[in-house]
């Protein structure tokens, strides 16, 4: 079980004429969580949408679980236990909070087929997904779809979860609660893999760090090992997590 | 748990959930303008059901374009092709079963025309299966491709008609128990124009029933909004789009059916002469809403006939009209779909 | 060279191509003297209306990248213009003047608006609305027949010089009377031939090059400072003025007009078939698909009665050859230029995919 769960090697991505990735390998380690941090516009998102399929990775491969799914389509790669969570959540808004949960949990045709031992850890974790589940998505506070959008993401065990800034608009307070639900989800061994670029958020999280610019990795190391070296930070960030509290 | 429990929660922390019913007063009020125009009742009862069964078959016609377009944002400028498809076969069919639609016992009229729908909408989808497949499939995400191809289909498609049929108009009289008209007080109402609002009303109470309550409906409605959010749930939705596809090709056959017995003739060029129409009416009710297209279709049919009525020469331009008027109050549709 | 200036730099750039075209041009320059009979100067005239028709619709799908199915609604308007005109103010080159005038304030308004519009919805959306606003305009000619003869439309006459019944010499020449009907033709080729190469210049010039641009990104054009609802405005509005010319020289051919003439929505077909086939974004392409489409409307239909009456008594076959279902062939074509040779005949000489 030491192989890494995902493993990018070589994935260039362009989308139209714009070459995005430049040759990024990274390594996601089995039951860990992994950020990936960088500035905007370092190709973070693109390479979550290029590991699912969204933008196709080429050239490059992209193991996961020792298979090879660069050239895979994207609902080919969601069943096979990967679970995505964009930027902007991807919520629908005029379904109900339930309707998103059914659409979620793949096998259930109505609330009552999916698993209620499961869905209760989940109304644990997130209140108000159980407060507002008659109601249209889209009328949830910023908040409370970021939780529905993660609640989305775990309603069925998966292999490796993929999560697009979590923490991006959110309200501090609204911030320790997802750190608090990810705390839990790390305990059932669910590998993640992290952009962000709140470090905060990232360094109570992660395991093991990844940095990126200009579309390529840059660093890669523990997150301890970053979170004691200023000066990596600064180089790497330009910022210290000191300043950044 | 899984009963659903925020009903019995404190609702003070959301606003409360507000229908959008606005839109759907717009029927009750044009017809009650319409009203003392009229001049008189019976007049106004006529029209208005004559107006509803126009609306009803151009709805069943025009669901399935909406649909399509919201789910994959492909428009289909050959639709029409599916409508006259359905209106020749009726007439091949029931030609065939003239002793049966001769006839004045309406339970047997409608087993001389129930095999005419169906035969029409097996037809329909399966041409609309390779018409997806063939026409449409190779132009996803190029507009202006499909904007030309479908044509061409279209134009392929009448072509092809005639080659079956021939150019020329062929009369598709409704069957006999079907003609004529009811009294209801002063006002007649054709017999067939209460058919075709029941069957229409039929058909949105199923499609409403399978938007709503079937896991298929859902995809549905979640793929029109946000279509790369439900593949990375993992659900195929390219074969989600050939479904709806040939439903909504089937169903323009239906309408194809139904609108050649309201005209009780048929033209291979009547695809292309209602595609404006439907194109209207999907606009208005809002591009991939099976609701707003709903409300759209009848305020079409009502004010059609009662222009029709009132001032003959307005009647062409109402539908414009009325589509600009719409679109300067919801410039979005009647019933936007939520962005992608 | 004296030619790369006449054709503003846009040259073939294909022996193939070189040869049809000036085959095209030399055939209908002669046409009078070489294919005689009415019937055949009644192609070559159509041939030189299509050719501006189409060309000023490539200007607008092939370089601007818009979709519009409202230009026969343009046409219509400057056949409309001319005929209304000579039918009022009687047979005089004055009348004419003023059609045209009339039809271009017309059409210039109209473009704008609709150019204005357009630039706020989707393609889709601009493509349906056009659909209908042409529908509409057409259902509008009919109805208004105390202006427009209704479904009747109008016989007018046309300035004596170009009416058939005026001769310019009492000796055929060359075989040929040279009464009006062969002036009508030569007026009639020789603007087309400038309207020709003045939208050759339009395409070839900074502004064409923008509208190009613009066609394959928009949001890069707007970027680098162009403001792409100017530009496509533009083109929306020249567009519809050399198809309203186009529909003015129509008019004075036919000395005719009706809402089947030049509004119906066949031809809007005809023009999107010919301006396919022959091959998008090219100007020439408009030449040879008017040609192709010209001749073949008149001239396959006869081959077509051949075959048709060959395969008499098979099932399905001669119903399929029919003269009158030569559009389905075509249509055929069409689709199968759309997909294969998308860049149509002239992309396919000049090599490209």
């Amino acid at each position: 079980m030491n192989t890494p769960l995902l493993r990018l090697e070589g994935v260039h991505t362009h989308i139209g004429a714009y070459h995005i990735l430049h040759g990024v390998d990274l390594e996601v380690a089995r039951g860990e969580l992994t950020v990936l941090l960088g500035r905007n516009g370092a190709g973070k998102t693109t390479t979550l949408r290029s590991i699912m399929g969204l933008w196709r990775a080429a050239p490059g491969r992209v193991w996961f679980d020792g298979e090879d799914i660069a050239a895979r389509t994207t609902p080919e790669i969601a069943l096979r236990g990967i679970a995505y969570v964009p930027e902007n959540m991807g919520i629908f808004a005029d379904l109900t909070v339930r309707e998103n949960m059914i659409l979620a949990a793949r096998g259930a045709k109505r609330a009552e087929d999916m698993d209620a031992k499961r869905l209760d850890w989940i109304f644990g974790l997130f209140p108000a997904i159980k407060k507002f589940w008659q109601h249209p998505a889209g009328l949830l506070s910023g908040g409370q779809k970021q939780m529905l959008a993660v609640a989305r993401a775990i309603i069925e065990p998966r292999k490796l979860l993929l999560v697009d800034e979590p923490s991006k608009g959110l309200a501090p307070a609204i911030i320790q609660n997802m750190i608090a639900a990810f705390r839990e989800l790390k305990q059932t061994d669910t590998t993640i893999l992290l952009v962000e670029q709140n470090f905060n958020f990232a360094r109570q999280l992660g395991d093991r760090v990844a940095v990126m610019d200009d579309g390529r990795i840059v660093h890669t190391g523990t997150m301890d090992g970053l979170a004691d070296d200023e000066g990596l930070q600064q180089r790497l960030l330009g910022l210290s997590l000191a300043a950044h509290q | 748990m899984s009963s659903p429990v925020a009903t019995t929660l404190a609702l003070g922390a959301l606003p409360a959930v507000r229908l959008d019913r606005l839109p759907l007063l717009l029927l009750p009020a044009l017809a009650l303008i319409a009203l003392p125009l009229m001049g008189s009742f019976s007049t106004w009862v006529t029209l208005t059901v004559a107006g509803l069964a126009m609306g009803m078959i151009i709805f069943i016609i025009a669901s399935g374009l909406t649909l399509v377009f919201g789910l994959m944002d492909v428009l289909n400028f050959g639709h029409g092709v599916f409508i006259a498809l359905g209106a020749f076969l009726a007439t091949t069919v029931l030609g065939s079963m003239a002793d049966w639609t001769a006839s004045e016992n309406l339970l047997i009229n409608l087993l001389a025309v129930l095999p005419a729908m169906l035969v029409a909408m097996a037809v329909a989808g399966g041409v609309g299966f390779a018409f997806e497949r063939v026409i449409i499939r190779p132009v996803y995400g190029q507009h202006l491709k499909q904007i030309m191809i479908t044509m061409g289909g279209m134009i392929v498609g009448e072509e092809l008609i005639k080659v079956v049929w021939g150019p020329q108009t062929i009369p598709l009289p409704l069957p006999a128990a079907f003609r004529g008209s009811l009294l209801l007080g002063e006002a007649a109402v054709e017999k067939y124009r209460l058919i075709a609002v029941v069957i229409g009303l039929g058909v949105f109470a199923a499609m409403f029933w399978a938007l709503s309550r079937t896991k298929v409906g859902l995809l549905i409605r979640a793929g029109v909004q946000d279509r790369e959010m439900v593949e990375s749930l993992g659900y195929r939705i390219r074969k989600l789009f050939v479904g709806v596809f040939v439903a909504g090709s089937s169903l323009a056959g239906l309408g194809g059916v139904m609108w050649g017995l309201y005209q009780q003739n048929v033209t291979p060029q009547m695809g292309s002469q209602v595609t404006v129409l439907i194109f209207i009416v999907i606009i208005i009710g809002g591009l991939g809403s099976v609701g707003g297209c709903f409300i759209g279709a009848l305020l079409v049919g009502l004010l059609a006939n009662y222009t029709g009525f009132l001032a003959p020469k307005v009647a062409l331009f109402s539908n414009i009209l009325l589509m600009v008027l719409i679109l300067l109050w919801r410039p979005q549709g009647i019933y936007p779909v939520a962005n992608r | 060279m004296m030619l790369d200036r006449v054709l503003s730099g846009d040259l073939p750039r294909n022996r193939m191509l070189t040869a049809v075209l000036i085959a095209i041009v030399v055939g209908l320059a002669l046409a009078p003297f070489v294919f005689p009979g009415a019937k055949a100067l009644n192609v070559a005239a159509k041939i030189c209306i299509f050719i501006v028709l189409v060309a000023s619709f490539d200007l607008l799908l092939g370089y601007t990248g818009i979709v519009s199915f409202a230009h026969t609604m343009f046409f219509g308007i400057g056949a409309y213009g001319v005929a209304i005109a000579l039918t009022r103010l009687g047979p005089s080159w004055a009348a004419v003047g003023a059609g045209i005038a009339a039809a271009l304030a017309l059409s210039f308004g109209l473009s704008l608006v609709i150019g204005l519009f357009s630039l706020r919805v989707k393609a889709i959306f601009y493509a349906m609305i056009t659909l209908a606003v042409a529908s509409a305009f057409q259902t509008f000619a009919s109805q208004l027949s105390e202006i427009t003869g209704g479904e009747d439309g109008l016989n007018f006459k046309v300035p004596e010089m170009l009416s058939p019944g005026f001769s310019l010499a009492q000796q055929p020449f060359l075989g040929v009377s040279l009464d009006g009907k062969l002036i009508s033709y030569y007026l009639l080729f020789a603007i087309t031939v400038v309207l020709f190469l003045v939208m050759l210049r339009i395409v070839n010039s900074p502004f064409g090059r923008v509208l190009q641009a613009i066609r394959e990104n928009d949001f890069r054009a707007e970027a680098l400072g162009y403001r792409t609802v100017v530009y496509r405005t533009f083109s929306n509005v020249l567009s519809a003025g050399f198809a309203t010319l186009a529909g003015a020289l129509l008019a004075l051919w036919l000395r005719y007009n009706g809402p089947d003439t030049s509004l119906s929505f066949d031809i809007m077909i005809d023009i999107l078939l010919m301006v396919v086939i022959g091959g998008m974004g090219t100007m020439y392409g408009a030449v040879i698909g008017a040609t192709l489409f010209v001749i073949a409307q008149n001239y396959l239909q006869d081959l077509m009665k051949f075959a048709s009456d060959a395969a008499a008594g098979m099932p399905l076959l001669p119903n399929l050859v029919h003269p009158d279902r030569w559009l389905l062939w075509l249509g055929i074509l069409f689709v199968l230029s759309v997909y294969h040779f998308p860049a149509g005949i002239v992309g396919r000489l000049r090599g490209k995919k």
